[in-house]
C-alpha cells in the first residue's frame, strides 16, 4: 500500500473522519446510526411484507399474524437492518463485491470525541468503554427492577403493581443482570485489557468484535421492550421453562430472541478472544508466562463456544412450539418437558462460569499487584481454572434434583458437584496465601477484591448445602436459592466487576478516580449488600419459596427489612456513577502505572496508544514476579534496546 | 512469626464464635414433622459446621494479612518472591476433597434411605393445576380432596401429576419436594412423625396465581385418619 493510497483514500471517503455537516446525502446514507434507523424501519417492513406475502400465496387467514411478523420483522431483519446501518458489514461487503476495500484506513480506530463512541469503532479500547458503558446502563436499569419489585415485596399481598408486571420485573431484571451486564460487562473488561496484555495492537478480528459489541443493545432493547407488548412483559423467569412460557402472551417472544442476540454476540467475542490470545501473543509470551486474566478469559471462552449454542438451541425450540406448532416440549404431541430442562441447564450451568471465571482473573491481578507479591502458586491456579471448565460440563442436571429427571443421574451429579469446590477452594486458598507477608495497598480495587473472596466463600459454602441432594430437596426453588445466586453472582460476580473497573479506571480513561468516594462506595455496598442477600438464607429455609408476590405474614417484617437495605444498596451505586463521571471529566491525570503492577498495559501510557506498542514487545518472564531482583515481564522496546545495547557497546 | 501464629488463631477463633452463634442462635430450620427431615436436618448441620470452619479460616486470613501488612499509599516496597508452597497446595486440594467426598457419601447414605419405599406404604397421588392441588387416594376409594391428611407414623408414598404446567410440591416442615411434570409422573415419600396442621406450597413458577397455590396438610392419628377415610368414602 502506497502512501499515495493512503492519502488519496482520506479524500474519497471524507464520512469515515468528520461527517462533514450540511451533506444530508452523506448523513443519510453514510453509515451511522440514522442510516441505522431508516434500515431498520426497512427491515422490518420487508420481513412484515415477505411474512403476508406468503400467507397471501397459500391462502391462509388473517395476513397479519402480530407474532410471526414481531419475529421475522422485528426481531430478525430489523436488526440486521440497523447492524447494516450503522456499517457493521460495509468493509465485508465492499470484499464480496470486488469493490476496492481500505486495509490500511484506520479510521475506525480510537476515539477522538464522545461521538467516536457511537460508531462501528474497531479498536479494542473504545469497543471495551462501549461495552462497559453499555452493560451499567442496563446494570442500573435492572437494578431500578429489582428496588421496584422489593418495594412491592415489603410487605405481603399486592400493593403496586399486578401479577403479571411483577412476574414480568423478576423476570427481565435476572435477565439484563445475566445478559446485558454480568457476561458483557466481563467481555468490555477483557476487551479492552487482553490485547494489550499479550502485548498485541488489536484483537485479531477487530471488525467482527464491533460487530459483537453492537448485537448487544439489540438484545438489551428487546429485553426491555417486552414491556410494551399487549399481555406484559415474559414473566416465567429467566429460566423460561417449558410447558409455562409456551403459554405466555407475546412477551415470552422477546425472551426467546433476544437470547439469540446476546449469545450470538458472546459467541463471536469468545471465538475472537480465543484466536487472539492463541495466535497474537508477542514473542516469549508462552501460556505459562500469561497473567491469569487472560488464562480466566482462554477458559471462558472455551465455555461460551460449547455452552451457548444450547441456550440459543432452547430457546428456538420454545418459540417453534409457540409459533410453528412444533412440540418440542408439549406432552400431548409426543414432546418432553424435563427435555427443556437438560438443555437450558447445559447452558445456563456453565453460564454461572462464564460469569465467574472472568472474575477470577481479576481478582488474581488485583490482589498480587495491591500486595506487590507474585501470585501463589500460578500454575496451580491456571490448571485450576481449567478443572472448573471440565467439571463445569458434567454438572447440569443438580439444577433438576427435584425436577422428576432419573433417579440414577442424582448421584454423580451430586459428586462432580461437590468435586467443583477443590479447584475452586485452591484458587481461594491460594490468593488469601498471596496476600501473606505481602505489601498490601488497601485501595479501591483491593477492597473489592477482598470483599468479593470473602462474599464468594459464603456463596461458595452454600452451593455446598445444596449440592447434597437431600438437602437441596428441602431447600431448592426456596429463597435460600435467590440468597446463593447473589452471592455468587452480586458478591462474586458483581464485586469483581466493580475491582476490575477501578482498577482500569486510570488505564483506560488516564485520570485518577476519587479513593474516598469509591471507599465509601465499597464499605456501603458492602454492608447493604449482606443486609440485603444474608437474611434470605434464612426465609428460604423457613418456608418462603421464590417467585412469589405474596407470602405468610410471618415473614413480612424481614422482608420489609430486605426491602429498605436493597435500597440502600441501589443509593450506594450512584456513589459510583458519581465518582466515574466527575473523575473521567476532571480527575486528577493518572501516571503510566500507578499500581507498580508488572503486566503489559500497565508499561504503556494511560491512556495507551492507539495501536498500543511502538515496538512489538519481547516478553522475558513470569507476569508478577514482584520481589526478585532485576526480574522483567518484558522488554517494551526490543528493537530500540539492542540497537541502544550496540551503541553502548560501540561506545 | 509465633505471636503472629497465636494472633491469627486468636482472629479465627472470635470469627469462628461469632458466626457459631449465628447458626445456633437463630431457628434456621422449621421445625421438623418427618422421618426424611430429620435425616436432613442432620445433614444440614454436618455442613453448617464444616462452613462455619471453612469461613473462619478464610476471613482470618484475610483480616489478619489486612491488619498486619497493610502500608501506606507512598510504600514502594516489594513482598517476598514466594511463589508457592508444594506442601500446603497438596494440603489445600486434599483437605478439601475428603470433606466434600465425606458429605457427599453421608448425603448418598440418606438419599437412599429417603427413597427406600415401604411395600404397606400409603398411596396418595397429588394433581396440581393452575392454581390449585387436589389430593387422591387410589386404595382407599374413589374421591378428591382439596385437603391433604395423613396418618402419622405411617410411610406415604406420594405420585405427582400435573394437568397444565410444571407444578412443585412442598411442605416446609416434611423437608421433602418434588415437581409435578406434565406427561411424566414422579415420586416422593414422607413418613409424618407428629401431628399438627401445615402448609403444602407450590415451589415451581407456574402462572400468574402461583404465590396463591397452596393446600393445607394435616396430620392425623390412625383412627381419626381411617375415620375421615370413611367421611370421604360417603
Amino acid at each position: 500500500m502506497t502512501a499515495t493510497h493512503h492519502d488519496s483514500s482520506h479524500q474519497e471517503f471524507p464520512a469515515h473522519f468528520e461527517p462533514p455537516h450540511g451533506s444530508t446525502w452523506k448523513a443519510f446514507f453514510g453509515p451511522g446510526l440514522i442510516r441505522g434507523a431508516w434500515m431498520a424501519v426497512a427491515g422490518f417492513g420487508i420481513g412484515a411484507l415477505l411474512v403476508m406475502a406468503l400467507r397471501a400465496w397459500w391462502g391462509w387467514d388473517p395476513l397479519w399474524i402480530t407474532e410471526v411478523i414481531l419475529v421475522v420483522g422485528g426481531m430478525v431483519l430489523a436488526p440486521l437492518g440497523f447492524l447494516a446501518g450503522i456499517g457493521s458489514f460495509d468493509y465485508w461487503l465492499h470484499y464480496i463485491s470486488g469493490r476496492p476495500t481500505e486495509p490500511e484506513d484506520h479510521s475506525g480506530h480510537g476515539a477522538r470525541t464522545w461521538k467516536d463512541y457511537f460508531r462501528v469503532n474497531t479498536d479494542h479500547k473504545v469497543i471495551g468503554i462501549q461495552y462497559l458503558v453499555t452493560t451499567f446502563v442496563f446494570f442500573t436499569i435492572g437494578g431500578l427492577m429489582a428496588m421496584f419489585f422489593r418495594a412491592e415485596l415489603a410487605q405481603p399481598g399486592l400493593q403496586f403493581v399486578d401479577s403479571q408486571t411483577f412476574y414480568g420485573l423478576v423476570s427481565v431484571h435476572a435477565t439484563l443482570m445475566i445478559f446485558l451486564f454480568i457476561i458483557p460487562a466481563f467481555a468490555g473488561l477483557a476487551n479492552f485489557a487482553v490485547p494489550l496484555m499479550l502485548g498485541a495492537p488489536d484483537m485479531a478480528f477487530p471488525r467482527l468484535n464491533a460487530l459483537s459489541f453492537w448485537l448487544l443493545p439489540i438484545a438489551g432493547l428487546m429485553f426491555v421492550a417486552s414491556f410494551l407488548a399487549p399481555g406484559g412483559a415474559f414473566g416465567a423467569g429467566w429460566t423460561g421453562y417449558a410447558p409455562l412460557a409456551e403459554g405466555q402472551p407475546l412477551g415470552q417472544t422477546f425472551f426467546n430472541m433476544g437470547v439469540q442476540w446476546a449469545g450470538a454476540s458472546s459467541i463471536m467475542t469468545a471465538l475472537n478472544f480465543l484466536v487472539t490470545i492463541i495466535t497474537m501473543r508477542a514473542p516469549g509470551m508462552t501460556f505459562w508466562r500469561m497473567p491469569l486474566l487472560v488464562w480466566a478469559n482462554f477458559t471462558t471462552s472455551l465455555l461460551v463456544v460449547l455452552a451457548t449454542p444450547f441456550i440459543a438451541g432452547s430457546q428456538f425450540f420454545v418459540m417453534f412450539d409457540r409459533i410453528m406448532h412444533t412440540s418440542f416440549f408439549v406432552p400431548e404431541g409426543g414432546g418432553y418437558v424435563l427435555g427443556y430442562q437438560h438443555i437450558f441447564w447445559f447452558y445456563s450451568h456453565p453460564a454461572v462460569y462464564i460469569m465467574m471465571l472472568p472474575g477470577f482473573g481479576i481478582v488474581s491481578e488485583v490482589i498480587s499487584s495491591m500486595s506487590r507479591k507474585p501470585i501463589f502458586g500460578y500454575r496451580l491456579m491456571a490448571l485450576s481454572l481449567l478443572g472448573i471448565l471440565v467439571l463445569g460440563f458434567s454438572v447440569w442436571a443438580h439444577h433438576m434434583f427435584v425436577a422428576g429427571m432419573a433417579d440414577w443421574l442424582r448421584v454423580p451429579m451430586m459428586i462432580t458437584t461437590l468435586l467443583i469446590a477443590i479447584p475452586t477452594g485452591i484458587k481461594v486458598f491460594s490468593w488469601i496465601a498471596t496476600l501473606w507477608r505481602g505489601r498490601i495497598h488497601l485501595t479501591t480495587p483491593m477492597l473489592f477484591a477482598l470483599g468479593f473472596v470473602t462474599m464468594f466463600v459464603i456463596g461458595g459454602l452454600s452451593g455446598i448445602y445444596l449440592g447434597s441432594v437431600p438437602i437441596d430437596i428441602a431447600a431448592s426453588d426456596t429463597y435460600f436459592i435467590v440468597a446463593h445466586i447473589h452471592y455468587v453472582l452480586f458478591g462474586g460476580s458483581v464485586f469483581t466487576i466493580f475491582a476490575g473497573v477501578y482498577y482500569w479506571f486510570p488505564k483506560m480513561t488516564g485520570r485518577m478516580y476519587s479513593e474516598t468516594l469509591g471507599k465509601w462506595h465499597f464499605w456501603l455496598t458492602f454492608v447493604s449488600f449482606n443486609a440485603t442477600f444474608f437474611p434470605m438464607h434464612y426465609v428460604g429455609l423457613r418456608g418462603m419459596p421464590r417467585r412469589v408476590f405474596d407470602y405468610e405474614e410471618a415473614f413480612g417484617d424481614l422482608n420489609l427489612f430486605i426491602s429498605i437495605a436493597s435500597f440502600v444498596l441501589g443509593a450506594s451505586f450512584v456513589l459510583f456513577v458519581y465518582n466515574m463521571i466527575v473523575s473521567w471529566q476532571r480527575g486528577p491525570i493518572a501516571e503510566a502505572n500507578p499500581w507498580h503492577a508488572r503486566t503489559l498495559e500497565w508499561q504503556v501510557s494511560s491512556p495507551p496508544p492507539i495501536f498500543n506498542f511502538d515496538e512489538i514487545p519481547q516478553v522475558v518472564g513470569g507476569p508478577y514476579e514482584y520481589g526478585v531482583p532485576g526480574a522483567r515481564h518484558a522488554i517494551l522496546n526490543p528493537g530500540k534496546e539492542a540497537q541502544r545495547e550496540a551503541e553502548e557497546v560501540h561506545a | 512469626m509465633r505471636k503472629g501464629i497465636v494472633q491469627l488463631v486468636a482472629i479465627g477463633v472470635v470469627i469462628g464464635v461469632a458466626v457459631t452463634l449465628v447458626a445456633v442462635l437463630f431457628q434456621w430450620l422449621p421445625e421438623s414433622a418427618s422421618e426424611e427431615f430429620d435425616r436432613i436436618q442432620d445433614l444440614y448441620w454436618f455442613a453448617t459446621w464444616m462452613s462455619v470452619v471453612i469461613f473462619a479460616v478464610v476471613a482470618a486470613v484475610v483480616v489478619f494479612s489486612v491488619w498486619k501488612w497493610r502500608v501506606p499509599s507512598d510504600d514502594d516496597s516489594e513482598g517476598p518472591p514466594i511463589h508457592g508452597h508444594t506442601g500446603l497446595e497438596i494440603a489445600w486440594t486434599a483437605i478439601p476433597a475428603i470433606l466434600v467426598i465425606a458429605l457427599g457419601i453421608v448425603s448418598a447414605v440418606v438419599m437412599s434411605e429417603n427413597g427406600n419405599a415401604k411395600a404397606n406404604a400409603l398411596q396418595v397421588t397429588a394433581i396440581g393445576q393452575q392454581f390449585a392441588w387436589r389430593f387422591e387416594y387410589p386404595d382407599q376409594g374413589d374421591f378428591q380432596t382439596g385437603e391433604l391428611v395423613l396418618p402419622v407414623g405411617q410411610q406415604a408414598q406420594f405420585t405427582m401429576e400435573a394437568v397444565d404446567v410444571i407444578h412443585s410440591f412442598w411442605v416446609p416442615n416434611f423437608g421433602q419436594k418434588m415437581d409435578a411434570v406434565p406427561g411424566i409422573e414422579t415420586t416422593i415419600l414422607v413418613t409424618p412423625k407428629r401431628t399438627g396442621e401445615f402448609a403444602v406450597i407450590c415451589t415451581e413458577l407456574c402462572g400468574l396465581g402461583h404465590a396463591t397455590m397452596r393446600a393445607k396438610a394435616r396430620v392425623v392419628t390412625q383412627a381419626e385418619f381411617d375415620a375421615w377415610i370413611e367421611e370421604q368414602r360417603a
